[in-house]
């Protein structure tokens, strides 16, 4: 098992390793160096004022060197400015060191964002909190509803509760979150007036009913759908098993049948699936985030990303991806442990 | 001025008229498909559940509407009469002009022309990246799971290092206005197009090598036809100029392309790796076929249920995923109707009008509960065999 972990987890480095090089290529391509160069400087400056920019904070330097900078296993040189030969730093809200220091990614270092004016740290992370407190919400909506749904659906293959309850979960499947969020708002919000459009408020004056049923309703719903399939599924696989057969035989009740002895063993398929969901939510954070005007994580992605933000843009991409595999490795480790034929082996 | 607006059940008749090629359509469809039901095989079957028929009759409307977008929209889509600004659904165009049946939208241009419009945007490149990521995930996927060793290790990286990134993530590096600028877009789009002429010419070969005649004709038909459309698509140089496509729209294929193949290479591996220890498998290896004759001619067709299904939930998926671009204002031009795009421009209103808002996003919702009952269906057909 522990060498299973450690082989899991040199591959997850290893993953991380390549994609953070993949997007500091495509952030650091000529294009859009060119669009935070303009962001960055007055809207009138010339192509010589962009340039020269760009070579004194340090965008023209060796491209390996600088992804070396950015990881932690190069120096950092101080900037000198070629005109007086000072040390001065590049970005006057996040303090820079004035001599050589490995200062990237692997010290904690997560450099400076250009749009928010502040160290990457000090934006992505409460970011994260705040999405964090949503996905929370969502979790506690979503798996609950979900399994009740599968279960009650599986418990009777074929029967006409089994029909509109699977029916229904494929409707919640083919509505993504811009749609559901659409409708939800028009009903909820216009016609109704029960609660808040936006979830603006929820960043500052906390999280309530009014202002966050809407988000977390639009998020839930569509991860629902999938997580009741895969619940019905395996509770249908289950409920044709011989034990379950005995159970009955032996004259218990379908309820205690269902309760004592077929749940546990159809609930290990969809802890799989709700961990391999988090890939999932997370577009739907960003969707979310940007519909309800809630500033979290996905809301942070999509600035950065709008902006060519290049250090809070890798910052966010290491981020997703560490949650990407990370909840992979804990699905299998899980499933592994869930299942017993799985964890003799 | 004061506008004239008709009633609602006035508004009910119109949109439903001005659907009759679609109606027409799908009833002669749907006709000779009950007719004909027990010779159609898998897709005849289809017609034994309401779900199947649901799912059918749904993917139909849509396609028929893509194809007679002309005749069933009543306006231009792009066209724009101020008068109509924010019109309520049913407002009559003064002059004798038409109807705007769902209304106008915030530039005064018709919701309902526009959501019809919108289905052949989403119609044309929706199925047909799913066939191109199905290309490029059977042409790697079959090797993976046959093999397995270390291309299985190398490729299955590869694929899970795609699979990593958040889907966002992706589409914001890889479809922004930018990288129009640099070479990746076509190199992506020259490397995957590649996939379904060297699918068809393995295919082929590995059938027809005892016979040279038929094996020269289908080889040149297959480099022929997938040269011209390679070099249309990929250089935008169609000596005919039939062949063509907005680099827009390429950048979106090849990243839609890119993002969905990862998940059909894993499916096809996976069934691969099932199949490749059936007898039959073995008796082609006794026999002394070649391995790429085993792959394309005695596991992949065992395994079309499974892509079969696959391939309809991935369409539904692609639709959800252009859906997404749009709302982001990736890729497609501001004014272009596709329903994402809509759907973005209306959202922002809300709070004013709401008329804009719905068309595009039940559009969108129908045309994937459709993709999803069909699949649903195919493969509740499919265990059934």
């Amino acid at each position: 098992m522990l060498s299973f972990i450690l082989r899991r987890f040199i591959t997850m480095m290893l993953t991380m390793l390549c994609l953070t090089f993949v997007v500091f290529f495509l952030v650091n391509l000529e294009p859009n160096l060119k669009k935070l160069a303009i962001s960055q400087t007055e809207q009138r400056a010339t192509t010589e004022q962009l340039e020269s920019w760009l070579v004194k904070n340090g965008y023209r330097q060796n491209f390996f060197v600088r992804y070396g900078q950015w990881l932690g296993v190069l120096p950092k040189q101080p900037n000198i400015d070629p005109a007086t030969g000072a040390v001065t730093p590049r970005f006057r809200f996040c303090d820079e060191p004035d001599v050589p220091t490995y200062a990237g990614v692997l010290q904690g270092d997560f450099g400076c964002s250009t749009k928010f004016r502040v160290k990457v740290a000090d934006k992505l992370f409460p970011a994260l909190g705040a999405t964090g407190i949503l996905m929370f919400w969502v979790m506690v909506v979503m798996v609950p509803v979900a399994l009740l749904i599968g279960i009650l659906a599986g418990m009777r293959e074929g029967s006409r509760t089994d029909r509109v309850l699977s029916v229904a979960s494929i409707a919640t499947t083919a509505t993504p979150e811009y749609v559901s969020g659409v409708i939800f708002t028009v009903i909820f919000a216009s016609w109704l007036g029960w609660l808040n459009g936006s979830a603006a408020s929820a960043t500052n004056q906390g999280v309530t009913f009014y202002n966050f049923t809407l988000p977390v309703m639009t998020m839930a719903v569509y991860g629902i759908g999938y997580i009741a399939r895969m619940t019905r599924a395996s509770m249908v696989e289950v409920m044709t098993q011989q034990y379950i057969r005995t159970a009955r035989l032996k004259g218990l009740g379908f309820g205690s049948v269902v309760v004592k002895h077929a749940l546990r063993n159809a609930l290990i398929a969809p802890f799989t699936v709700i961990m391999l969901q988090f890939p999932w939510l997370l577009t739907g954070v960003v969707i979310v985030e940007t519909m309800f005007r809630y500033q979290g994580f996905g809301f942070t992605l999509v600035e950065a990303a709008g902006n060519n933000d290049i250090d809070l843009l890798l910052g966010c991409s290491l981020v997703s991806v560490f949650v990407v595999l990370f909840t992979q490795l804990i699905s299998d480790i899980g499933y592994a442990y869930l299942n017993p034929r799985i964890r003799v082996q | 001025m004061q506008l004239e607006f008709i009633g609602a059940f006035q508004i009910l008749i119109g949109v439903l008229a001005r659907f009759w090629p679609v109606w027409l359509a799908i009833a002669l469809v749907l006709g000779a498909s009950f007719t004909f039901k027990k010779r159609l095989g898998l897709y005849g079957q289809l017609f034994d559940s309401g779900v199947g028929i649901a799912g059918v009759a749904i993917c139909l409307f849509w396609l028929f509407t893509a194809i007679f977008a002309g005749t069933v929209s009543p306006f231009n889509p792009l066209a724009q009469i101020p008068i109509m600004k924010d019109a309520l659904p049913g407002a009559v165009v003064p002059d004798g002009g038409g109807i705007y049946l769902f209304g106008g939208d915030k530039l005064a241009r018709d919701v309902f022309s526009r959501m019809v419009y919108g289905s052949q945007i989403v119609l044309i490149i929706a199925p047909a990246a799913t066939a191109f990521a199905l290309m490029v995930g059977i042409t790697l996927g079959l090797p993976a799971g046959y093999y397995g060793g270390r291309i299985d290790a190398v490729l299955s990286f590869l694929a899970n290092l795609v699979l990593a990134f958040p889907v966002i993530l992706l589409f914001y590096l890889l479809v922004t206005p930018g990288i129009m600028d640099t070479p990746i877009p076509y190199a992506m789009a020259g490397l995957f197009f590649l996939f379904p002429i060297i699918f068809f010419c393995v295919l082929f070969f590995t059938r027809f090598k005892n016979r040279p005649q038929l094996l020269v004709l289908q080889l040149a038909l297959t480099i022929l036809i997938g040269g011209w459309i390679y070099v249309g698509l990929v250089f935008d140089a169609d000596p005919l100029g039939i062949v063509s496509i907005d680099s827009n729209q390429l950048n979106i294929f090849v990243a839609v392309v890119f993002a969905s193949s990862p998940g059909v290479f894993r499916i096809v591996r996976g069934l691969t790796m099932d199949i490749k220890t059936r007898d039959y498998v073995s008796a082609a290896q006794t026999r002394g076929e070649t391995p790429w004759y085993i792959m394309l001619w005695e596991i992949l067709p065992n395994a079309r249920g499974p892509l079969i299904v696959d391939a309809c939930l991935r369409i539904g998926y692609t639709t959800i995923l252009l859906g997404t671009l749009g709302y982001f204002g990736l890729g497609l031009a501001p004014e272009s109707p596709d329903w994402g795009t809509a759907i973005k421009d209306a959202s922002r209103l809300l709070r004013s009008f709401i008329h804009p808002a719905l068309p595009p996003t039940i559009a969108l919702m129908s045309f994937v509960l459709g993709l999803n009952l069909l699949a649903d269906a195919l493969r509740e057909q499919s265990l059934k065999d």
